[in-house]
């Protein structure tokens, strides 16, 4: 092993990084018009205007793209590399990931002074992510259940009948509000992170969401 | 009205048997009702049940044949706005109609007998006509302590709906207490009360739910059955699709100033006086499916939003819990105080993780980490 640089990896595949930057867009589209459809503002100037029409269009759009995008990254921790496998998003289960969870942690509590190497992801931030899907799931499931009642008895409005039970009318819209500014604040920490580990990993945490690679001092076998 | 006034007397119960074999259209004409107010009562149930107006010599033929159909009314927890709501119908034809056309032989409010009379009334219907009369139930029914809460002639209302739905053809569930329980049920819920379904889960039970239900619906459940014989299609809260099978925000006379980005800001303002819409106002429209918008209230005169008040969503289970406060747009934040509002709370989440990784920041650009050995320069 070299003593004196380190090895290019490649370690997002293209789905990841499409399914990543889909993500970043359409939530960024989501949220803007979703703050508009929770408490408008009288942009029309007439009633034939067609302001929040096309306001509520771009969001189900984006809803649209936002599914599809977080159904394929399901489907693609099945098939795809081991760095995008269902497994990397369950550290605590397996010892060795339990280790490098606790040295992550102990380095982001200042205990530790040394940056834990990792190749793919970090096991803090792996965890992270399983929650971020399952409010990403709530988001969906929550949304296409408000949509799905324009059309009573149409398919989406018939395989979503669970949610209807499950949820009052309101409190669907609460948790499609209140799960936004959850991912707000996961937004918050995960650029922060990134930027810090960028830093302090040297191994092109930001720029490998681009391009797939990272540096990493083990070379991958 | 056709109510048993006694039932005393043998001879009168024989006599109303007989009134029975007349069908509905020959009771309409001895009524004095005119065949032209007859197609035009049928025409009319032939919208409110969304039915295409092909339909409507259908509906007048059923209804000349049919031969009418035993009814008792049940009142429990309840205020009688659904009774009032049938019999203060401003313009006789419809809610006299439907009133002529049944054959009502237990009703608190409206019959003449009292006491233990009443109480025969309802005991010779529900045995003569066993599996084969309709019952209108209003009012939630008590279910905490045996149902002690709520009783009529020392019998619970638990026991009477049991007995009296149990054994009907159909129980139609009249306003939003007898469909899911109503003000009765919201939070604390000191009686224990539900609606007719919960309470007699194996009736037959159609819910018209509404605060009050809109009288041209019952009377349209009550058309569909006599002219089709059996029970409307209905969603999975129990509500026929005919009358529940839209969503308020989807009808609304309004919903062009929605889309268009109009919105009533203050009670009073400009907006309001134009008539825009109302959703900024707490208006429960998109979540409450109710056919308020086309049917309308008090012989289509006007309904909540045309008056320019908001949706309460009262035609939707456990309203008064889920769709308050009325006059915003989301539901509070359980365990948070009164005032503090979903976005208050998302703010501060955000701020709090924003400040803390900003500290984290600062710790981190203070602090001098032992690069890997393998980094290092030279």
């Amino acid at each position: 092993m070299s003593e004196s640089c380190k090895f290019k990896c490649y370690i997002w595949e293209l789905p990841v990084r499409w399914s990543h930057w889909v993500n970043v867009l359409s939530i960024s589209i989501l949220a803007l018009t979703g703050f508009f459809i929770g408490n408008p503002v009288s942009f029309g100037s007439s009633a034939s205007d067609f302001t929040m029409g096309w306001i509520r269009f771009v969001h189900f759009t984006a809803a649209y793209a936002f599914a599809v995008s977080v159904l394929s990254r399901i489907i693609w921790s099945l098939i795809g590399n081991k760095y995008a496998g269902w497994k990397e998003f369950f550290p605590l289960l397996t010892a060795p990931g339990r280790e490098r969870t606790i040295k992550m942690l102990r380095y982001y509590m200042f205990v530790d002074k040394e940056v834990p190497e990792t190749v793919g992801h970090n096991p803090l931030a792996t965890s992270a992510y399983f929650a971020l899907f399952l409010l990403y799931i709530l988001m969906i499931l929550t949304g296409f259940s408000l949509y799905a009642e324009h059309a009573p008895g149409g398919i989406m409005h018939k395989s979503l009948g669970f949610m209807y039970s499950l949820f009052s009318n309101q409190g669907m819209r609460l948790a499609h509000h209140a799960s936004m500014w959850m991912i707000f604040g996961f937004i918050i920490n995960h650029i922060y992170s990134a930027w810090l580990m960028d830093i302090k990993e040297h191994g092109s945490e930001i720029s490998s969401m681009f391009s797939g690679y990272k540096f990493t001092v083990k070379k991958e076998k | 009205m056709s109510i048993q006034k006694n039932s005393d007397t043998s001879e009168k119960a024989e006599q109303s048997a007989e009134k029975r074999e007349y069908s509905v259209g020959e009771i309409l004409k001895q009524r004095g009702v005119s065949r032209r107010d007859f197609l035009k009562f049928c025409t009319a149930m032939t919208a409110a049940m969304s039915l295409p107006a092909s339909f409507a010599p259908s509906v007048a033929q059923a209804l000349d044949e049919v031969k009418r159909p035993t009814l008792v009314w049940l009142n429990f927890q309840d205020c009688t706005g659904d009774t009032e709501a049938l019999l203060r119908a401003s313009n006789p034809t419809v809610g006299e109609i439907i009133l002529d056309i049944l054959s009502v032989d237990y009703h608190e409010t409206i019959m003449a007998a009292a006491g233990h009379q009443a109480d025969e009334a309802l005991e010779n219907t529900i045995t003569k006509y066993k599996g084969k009369y309709l019952c209108v139930v209003e009012g939630s029914i008590s279910m905490k302590d045996g149902g002690v809460y709520g009783c009529t002639s020392g019998k619970t209302h638990l026991e009477i709906a049991r007995r009296v739905c149990g054994s009907a053809l159909a129980t139609i569930a009249i306003g939003t207490c007898a469909a899911y329980g109503g003000i009765a049920a919201a939070v604390p819920n000191p009686t224990g009360a539900v609606g007719v379904k919960d309470a007699v889960p194996g009736a037959t039970v159609i819910n018209l739910p509404g605060c009050p239900c809109n009288a041209d619906n019952l009377t349209a459940t009550v058309v569909h059955y006599l002219v089709f014989g059996k029970i409307p299609a209905m969603d999975s809260k129990g509500r026929p699709l005919f009358a529940y099978g839209k969503r308020i925000h989807d009808n609304c006379e309004r919903r062009p100033h929605f889309d268009a980005g109009q919105y009533v800001e203050h009670w009073g303002d400009d907006a309001h006086r134009k008539g825009f819409c109302l959703y900024k106002m707490g208006c429960k429209g998109p979540a409450t499916f109710h056919n308020c918008p086309t049917q309308r209230y008090n012989e289509k005169t006007s309904w909540p939003v045309a008056s320019g008040h908001g949706c309460a969503g009262c035609s939707e289970p456990q309203f008064w819990d889920t769709m308050s406060p009325l006059y915003r747009r989301l539901p509070n934040v359980p365990g948070f105080g009164i005032e503090a509002t979903a976005d208050k709370i998302g703010l501060g989440l955000v701020a709090g993780a924003g400040a803390a990784f900003a500290v984290h920041g600062a710790l981190n650009a203070l602090r001098k980490d032992k690069e890997p050995e393998e980094t290092k320069e030279g």
